[in-house]
C-alpha cells in the first residue's frame, strides 16, 4: 500500500514563489487543496495554467497567494468575468502573462520531450510577442523562402497539482480524458494530487485505464480528497455546482464580498476541506 | 404559423450563412449563438460539414485534450471558426486582453485564449460580437491580441472573413485590410451603423437588408438545432430559441 498524505501536507509541498502548474477547470481542478493553500497563507505562487482558468485562479489571487499569473484567460464562464483577477490585473498588483493556447500546450510539451524549445505558427505581428522577452522569432531553417516563427522555450513547471478520479493501491492516478493533467504531471518537476475514491485493482493491468493513468514515478505525494472539485464540474463524476458559483461571482464583486465568502467557504470553521 | 424568430436565432441564421458549405466549423467555449448555426449548417449538409462544438461531449470529436483544436487548425483541417474580441478595429485586429496602455490595462479582459494562433490559421474566422457600439468597434485597438492581416513574408493561411453584430453584417476584404458593409439588420439604418462603429468601413451603393431566417432553417433550429444545443447550453436552448 502506498503512503497517503492529507490535503494540508499537500499544500506544505507546494511552497512560496514556485512556479505552479494547474489544468483547465475541465481536465480536474483539485479545489481542495487551493483552500488549504489559502488557508496555510501561501505568498508568491507564479501560477502556469493550461491554457486558461477560472475560479482555481480568482480565488488565489483574491486570497493574497499569488505574484504573477500566466494563462491564455481567465473567466468564470456563464457567470461571468473572474473578479478578483480583473481587479488584480487593473491595479497591477498582480503581474499577468499574456499568451495563447497553442503557446502554452507547445512549450509544457517541450518540456515533457526534455527539449529545449519549440517552435509555432501564428503569434508574429501581436502583441503578446511584443512584451515576451521569454519568447523569439527566428527564421525556419528548413523554409526556402522568408518564413519567420515564434519559438519558445520548454517550460518545466516547479510543481503540478490535479485532481485525479481514481487511484490504486500501487499509486496509479486515473484521470480518464483529462490530457492536460497527464502532460503536466510529464513535465513538471514535481507533482502533487488528490484523488475521488480507490480503485480496487492495478491501473496498468486494465488496457481501457492504461491511457487515462498516470504512473507514480511522476507523483510525489496524493490525498485522498472526495468532491475535491467542488464547486467545480469534475467531468464524468459530478456538474458544477452552480449555485455556490453564482453566490461567489456576486460576493467576489467586492473585497469585502470577496472576504466574507473567503471566511464562509474556506477559513472559517465549518469550510469545506 | 410559427412565432416570429428570436434575436438569437436570427443572429444564429446570419452566422450560418457564412460557414454553409465548409467542411470543418469549429466553436469555441462559451459561443451558443455560433453552436446554433453550426449545428444548423451540420444538420442540413447531408453529413458534409462537421461541427465540433467545444464544451460539448456529443458534439465534439475532440479527445486529445485542448491543443487538438489547435493542431488541426495548423494542419489546414479546420475551415471555419468563431472570434469575438472586447475590441475590433478597422484592420480586423482584435484585442481580447484589455484597454489602456498594455500592461497598466485600465480595463482587463479575460485574455487572448487561441486567438493568437488561430486567427492566423483558420481560412474563415467569423467575428461575431452582438454589442455594436464604439467601445468595441474601435479606430485602433489598445492591444492586439491577433493582427487582422500580416505582411506577405508571413504565413498566414487563416484571418478574418467577416463581422456579424446586432445590427449588420461586414465582410472582411484581405487585399484592402478593412471592412466593407454587407447588409443592415431589419429596422437599422446606415447612419445607426455609422454612429456606432469607431472605424471607417466601405459601403455599398445599395445596402441591401439581411434576410430574416430561412422558414426552413428556423423549423429545422427549433425541432432539431435546439436538442444538440441544449447538451452544452441548457439555458440558452431553452429560453433564446422560439417556441416551435
Amino acid at each position: 500500500m502506498v503512503s497517503q498524505n492529507s490535503i494540508d501536507d499537500l499544500a506544505r509541498r507546494i511552497g512560496d514563489g514556485c512556479l505552479l502548474a494547474l489544468p483547465k477547470p475541465e481536465a480536474g481542478a483539485s479545489m481542495a487543496v487551493l483552500r488549504a493553500l489559502v488557508r496555510r497563507g501561501a505568498r508568491d505562487l507564479r501560477l502556469w495554467c493550461l491554457p486558461a482558468s477560472g475560479l482555481q485562479v480568482d480565488l488565489l489571487v483574491g486570497a493574497g497567494c499569488v505574484a504573477s499569473v500566466e494563462c491564455s484567460g481567465v473567466s468564470l464562464g456563464e457567470f461571468g468575468a473572474a473578479p478578483r483577477f480583473r481587479r488584480a490585473a487593473e491595479s497591477g498588483t498582480v503581474r499577468i502573462v499574456d499568451t495563447t493556447c497553442q503557446a502554452m500546450y507547445a512549450a509544457v510539451q517541450a518540456g515533457e520531450k526534455g527539449s529545449p524549445f519549440v517552435a509555432l505558427r501564428g503569434i508574429v505581428g501581436s502583441d503578446i510577442l511584443a512584451h515576451r522577452d521569454d519568447w523569439r522569432v527566428m527564421q525556419n531553417p528548413f523554409a526556402s523562402g522568408e518564413d519567420p516563427v515564434v519559438v519558445l522555450p520548454a517550460v518545466r513547471p516547479d510543481m503540478a497539482l490535479i485532481h485525479a478520479r481514481l487511484r490504486d493501491s500501487r499509486g496509479n492516478l486515473w484521470v480518464g480524458n483529462a490530457r492536460e493533467a497527464i502532460v503536466l504531471a510529464h513535465a513538471a518537476r514535481q507533482t502533487v494530487a488528490t484523488f475521488e475514491a480507490h480503485y480496487d485493482g492495478n491501473l496498468l493491468d486494465d488496457e481501457r485505464m492504461t491511457a487515462g493513468t498516470i504512473a507514480p514515478i511522476y507523483v510525489e505525494a496524493a490525498a485522498h480528497a472526495p468532491r475535491g472539485a467542488w464547486p467545480l464540474a469534475l467531468p464524468g463524476a459530478y456538474p458544477a455546482d452552480r449555485k455556490h458559483l453564482a453566490g461567489y461571482a456576486a460576493a467576489a464583486a467586492s473585497e469585502d464580498g470577496f472576504a466574507a465568502w473567503l471566511d464562509r467557504h474556506v477559513l472559517g470553521v465549518g469550510a469545506a476541506a | 404559423m410559427s412565432a416570429p424568430p428570436t434575436r438569437d436565432e436570427f443572429l444564429a441564421c446570419v452566422l450560418a450563412r457564412e460557414i454553409e458549405g465548409l467542411d470543418n466549423v469549429a466553436v469555441g467555449t462559451n459561443s451558443p449563438v455560433a453552436a446554433t448555426a453550426a449545428l444548423l449548417v451540420e444538420a442540413e449538409s447531408g453529413g458534409r460539414t462537421r461541427a465540433s462544438i467545444l464544451g460539448s461531449r456529443r458534439y465534439n470529436p475532440f479527445n486529445d485534450g485542448g491543443s487538438e483544436l489547435h493542431d488541426r487548425a495548423a494542419q489546414g483541417r479546420i475551415d471555419a471558426f468563431f472570434l469575438g474580441g472586447g475590441q475590433i478595429d478597422g484592420a480586423g485586429n482584435i484585442n481580447l486582453v484589455g484597454t489602456g496602455e498594455y500592461p497598466d490595462v485600465k480595463v482587463r479582459f479575460p485574455g487572448s485564449y487561441g486567438s493568437a494562433f488561430l486567427y492566423f490559421l483558420i481560412p474563415r474566422v467569423i467575428l461575431f460580437r452582438e454589442e455594436h457600439s464604439r467601445r468595441v468597434l474601435v479606430p485602433r485597438v489598445d492591444f492586439v491580441s491577433a493582427p487582422g492581416t500580416s505582411p506577405p513574408s508571413v504565413h498566414r493561411s487563416g484571418g478574418p472573413h467577416a463581422l456579424v453584430t446586432r445590427l449588420c453584417a461586414m465582410a472582411f476584404d484581405r487585399d484592402e485590410g478593412g471592412f466593407r458593409l454587407q447588409s443592415l439588420h431589419p429596422g437599422v439604418r446606415l447612419d445607426a451603423v455609422r454612429a456606432a462603429t469607431g472605424f471607417a468601413f466601405d459601403t455599398p451603393a445599395e445596402v441591401p437588408e439581411t434576410s430574416p431566417p430561412e422558414p426552413g432553417r428556423l423549423a429545422l433550429i427549433r425541432e432539431i438545432v435546439r436538442e444538440r444545443v441544449a447538451e452544452t447550453y441548457p439555458e440558452f436552448a431553452a429560453t433564446r430559441i422560439g417556441p416551435g
